[in-house]
């Protein structure tokens, strides 16, 4: 993966901070990400990180802070002086949100083919044959077996609807993909089948993306780049393999020596 | 027939409604016009008819109607079914205007799930009764939502229910209430209303006005704006056809109501419009029945 | 020979007639008079009244005998006679702490100052049917006390002095909203949330506020207090510039004590839930009051999850003239449109079948 050291980052955050009346949930949160780059943000659960990726992905409004976007037509922009509007547009078409429960980013009552190509109608698709021609390469790219196209999310497997879930975001190629324990509630072969098929997707599309998850496999496997937090704030950050393998935080290590080792 | 009433209704204003509460009306059904298909919120009142019985309709006919205007009331295209024949009594009661069973000679025309088979011209005013006036709320049940969806042209999830019954039918199957895209912003329902007469919204000379009481909207339609139903490229929006025409006046281009004559599956199909019926029947045209009707 | 359905002005006309035969009756048997009902049914007219948003016994009690019993019927008729009213003054609150309370309990104490006062309750009856009501007889007088006289201070204002419940900040210049005017809109306000429940229909809203009780957005209620009586109305007119009472009505009045809630920064104090009611509508109030401080989740900070918190699902179907309106519109003829489904389905079925010989052609 090679980047452009002239370019714009894709998403710039500055001094990114949310508040619930005293309890500071995250603070103090700064970073680049760059196209085609994958940030982990890890820590156990109440460190803030699901906090910090609702913000990060206009969810919720920040305390304090910006979070700035490279859009396609109209270059940086700081994603909480837009319209409603724009973000609601940039939220179905540049960017993709992979929810931890695959069941609330899903239509469940409605076809696969028609969450697949939800998207592409949303911005104006009207041609049925295309549309569904679209959803059913979408499937056979994240693996779902193309007969299932006019069946619904209910009767899917947990693994096929997280699946169908990431099919649903990225059918309007998005330049940026938001994830929240994208492998949490599945089993571990299907874990390791779904990372296998997150990190081919983020290589051949060329993908950005934020994923965030207690699970340090997870961030090893999919994760340029790592961001440690700690009760709302980030310890430590630098490229994977260095903060995993030699944590310099006495938190990092504290978590780094806590995977059991097979 | 036309008649005539000249006693009103010892004690009401003029239409029943205080001249404030027309005002009101008014004023929303301006606001409609200026941004059609958008619904506007109203305060609708309680009428003297029960709430599902067209009382969106009657306020908003009460709020437009004067002492020179002629009112039609059709429901399910015939001036007497029986609720057609209290909402024009209501009117001749408490107006004391001329009421008519010719579409071409109204003035104003309320209707509940039909319009009428006779072209409308310009000066016409058509009044629909809508139950539910929010196309999306068999998708999406919250009203703040929709509002935002409105607010935002996000009406991706009404074509992913066309995309649906493709799938599921091999067609669309809504074939009535069938959703409208007005003016090229705002996804309006046209009320229940067979999808066999959407084409007649586009373009339409006469005013079309929409009154939803209990739902408190009125929305609007001015003359000569664009009104397309949605469908798909490759599946295109197709009106009802019936394989027989009037059993009274042959009509072959009309919306035909199903009779049953026998419980042995016999049937018949009659023009829904009575008033485009008659008018055939009396400039000679004669269906299956022939002059035996008569 | 088909003959066009035709002479529905007859058959109009002639169903009013029917009906009005049907409401008197056996002829044989006394008419009911309005005061009869006003005197001897006054919890039904209470309800009227209530529901219909208009306090006026009489009228409420016309309703009922033009409605033949039937309670929502003659809820309706109030609702449409109100609307051709007009509006010439907006009163003062009403100061139920100077209620002339004829019954008031309260759960939460033992006893209180003003003591506990059962009034005509049914509450501590035998629910066994009085044959001897069949006939009619002398009513053995009830014996007269000396009229109640003491202060009656409001269980939540003694709370509020110690701190307890949360406070509740009047203000005089907010504009309250008025669903006979203005259309439904959310986020709902609190007094806009009352007001609707107050027209609500007692039955749904008994039902909502059962299912808190059972779990649904459980709010831990104690009834506070439940006062009914007679309060003054008063309007200040501006060529006065100060109140008069213009007369008296008689409200029901209960005010739940609820969960209390607190946190790190706040110390914890009892929620409110409140419910008010015309007449002698103890079962109304009570279940205002458990489904307004359910709705109240979304401002105190609570999970809204159950249907009594979910203020458009309530706010929406409360309305018991809305709801027999479009539920029994459903008689109304809808035969174009089921032509419509009908032609639909059997071309449907038809291409189905077609495919099906099609496929075991091959």
């Amino acid at each position: 993966m090679s980047i452009d050291i002239n370019a714009t980052p894709l998403l710039s955050v500055q001094n990114l901070g949310k508040d619930y009346g005293n309890l500071v949930a995250c603070t103090d949160v700064s970073f680049d990400l760059w196209p085609g780059e994958v940030l982990g943000i890890v820590g156990e659960s109440g460190s803030g990180k699901t906090t910090l990726l609702n913000c990060l992905s206009a969810q919720l409004a920040p305390s304090r802070g910006a979070v700035v976007y490279d859009t396609r037509i109209d270059g940086p922009r700081e994603i909480f002086e837009m319209t409603e509007s724009e973000r609601r547009l940039l939220m179905r078409t540049d960017w993709g949100l992979v929810r931890q429960n695959p069941r609330d980013g899903l239509r469940l009552g409605v076809s696969a083919g028609a969450n697949v190509g939800e998207r592409l109608m949303a911005v104006g698709a009207r041609h049925y044959g295309d549309i569904r021609a679209e959803a059913a390469n979408w499937l056979q790219k994240v693996e779902i077996d193309v007969g299932r196209i006019d069946n619904v999310p209910s009767t899917f497997s947990g693994g096929m609807q997280q699946r169908l879930q990431i099919a649903r975001n990225l059918v309007t190629e998005p330049r940026l993909v938001f994830m929240d324990e994208p492998t949490g509630g599945l089993d571990v072969s299907v874990q390791a089948r779904l990372l296998d098929l997150l990190r081919g997707l983020v290589t051949r599309l060329g993908l950005s993306a934020i994923v965030v998850t207690h699970d340090l496999a997870v961030a090893r496997l999919l994760a340029h780049r790592l961001m440690v937090m700690r009760q709302g704030r980030v310890v430590e950050q630098g490229l994977t393999d260095q903060v995993l393998d030699d944590p310099q935080h006495p938190y990092t290590q504290l978590l780094v020596s806590s995977i059991l080792q097979p | 027939m036309s008649m005539s009433h000249a006693q009103t209704l010892e004690g009401y204003n003029f239409a029943y409604l205080d001249e404030q509460t027309k005002r009101m009306i008014r004023r929303a059904i301006l606001k409609a016009i200026a941004v059609p298909g958008y619904q506007v919120p109203f305060g609708s009142r309680e009428m003297p008819l029960p709430y599902g019985w067209g009382t969106g309709g009657i306020q908003v006919t009460a709020g437009v109607i004067g002492q020179a205007d002629t009112l039609k009331v059709i429901d399910q295209g015939a001036d007497d079914t029986t609720n057609a024949v209290s909402i024009r009594h209501f009117f001749a009661r408490t107006t004391g205007v001329k009421t008519t069973e010719r579409t071409e000679e109204a003035t104003i025309i309320q209707t509940r799930h039909r319009i009428p088979e006779r072209s409308l011209s310009e000066g016409q005013v058509l009044v629909y009764q809508v139950p539910i006036p929010e196309p999306l709320r068999w998708l999406e049940p919250r009203e703040t939502e929709t509002r935002k969806m409105h607010a935002l042209a996000e009406y991706g999830v009404m074509h992913v229910k066309l995309y649906e019954d493709i799938a599921r039918f091999g067609r669309i199957a809504t074939s009535y209430a069938y959703p409208v895209m007005v003016n090229g912003r705002y996804l309006m329902s046209p009320s229940p209303i067979p999808k066999f007469d959407n084409p007649k919204m586009d373009n339409m000379p006469a005013l079309q006005l929409f009154g939803a009481g209990r739902e408190k909207r009125i929305y609007a339609i001015p003359p000569y704006t664009k009104v397309e139903s949605l469908d798909f490229e490759d599946h295109p929006f197709e009106v009802q056809k019936w394989d027989d025409c009037c059993a009274l006046c042959g009509a072959q281009d009309s919306y035909l109501d199903e009779v049953i004559t026998d419980d042995v599956g016999g049937r018949m199909f009659v023009c829904s419009d009575t008033d485009y019926c008659e008018d055939r029947r009396a400039q000679g045209h004669f269906g299956p029945l022939g002059q035996a009707a008569e | 020979m088909y003959v066009a359905v035709k002479g529905g002005e007859k058959a109009i006309r002639n169903a009013h007639r029917l009906l009005a035969e049907v409401r008197r009756g056996d002829l044989g048997v006394p008419e009911l008079s309005v005061a009869q009902i006003k005197e001897q049914m006054s919890l039904a007219v209470d309800r009227v009244m209530t529901e219909g948003s208009l306090y006026d016994r009489d009228l409420a009690a016309l309703a009922i005998k033009q409605a033949r019993g039937d309670l929502v019927e003659a809820i309706f008729l109030l609702r449409a006679f109100r609307t051709t009213l007009a509006r010439f003054a907006i009163s003062s609150p009403i100061d139920t702490s100077k209620m002339k309370a004829q019954r008031r309990i309260s759960a939460t104490f033992k006893d209180l100052p003003g003591g506990q006062v059962l009034g005509p309750t049914f509450d501590y009856t035998h629910r066994l049917l009085d044959f001897a009501l069949m006939a009619e007889g002398k009513v053995p007088e009830a014996e007269k006390a000396d009229a109640v006289d003491a202060a009656m201070p409001r269980v939540t204002d003694m709370l509020n002095n110690e701190g307890l419940i949360e406070r509740e900040i009047a203000d005089d210049e907010a504009v309250v909203a008025d669903l006979t005017r203005e259309p439904l809109d959310f986020p709902a306000e609190r007094n806009l949330r009352l007001q609707n429940l107050a027209r609500g229909d007692e039955g749904f809203l008994l039902a909502m506020g059962y299912s808190t009780q059972r779990g649904y957005g459980n709010s831990h209620p104690f009834a506070g207090e439940i006062r009914m009586g007679e309060v003054e109305v008063e309007i200040v007119p501006e060529e006065l510039g100060f109140a008069i009472s213009i007369g008296d009505i008689f409200v029901t009045e209960c005010e739940m004590v609820n969960q209390f809630k607190g946190s790190a920064t706040e110390a914890p104090k009892f929620t409110r839930g409140y419910g008010l009611a015309f007449g002698e509508a103890e079962r109304k109030a009570m279940a205002m009051a458990l489904v307004d401080r359910a709705m109240r989740a979304r401002e105190l900070g609570e999970e809204v999850k159950a249907p009594a918190q979910d203020e458009e699902f309530v706010l929406y179907h409360s309305d018991n003239v809305e709801a027999s309106g479009f539920v029994q519109h459903l008689k109304l003829p809808h035969y174009v449109d089921f032509q419509g489904d009908l032609e639909m389905v059997r071309n449907l079925r038809a291409e189905q079948k077609q495919a099906e010989l099609k496929m075991a052609g091959e």
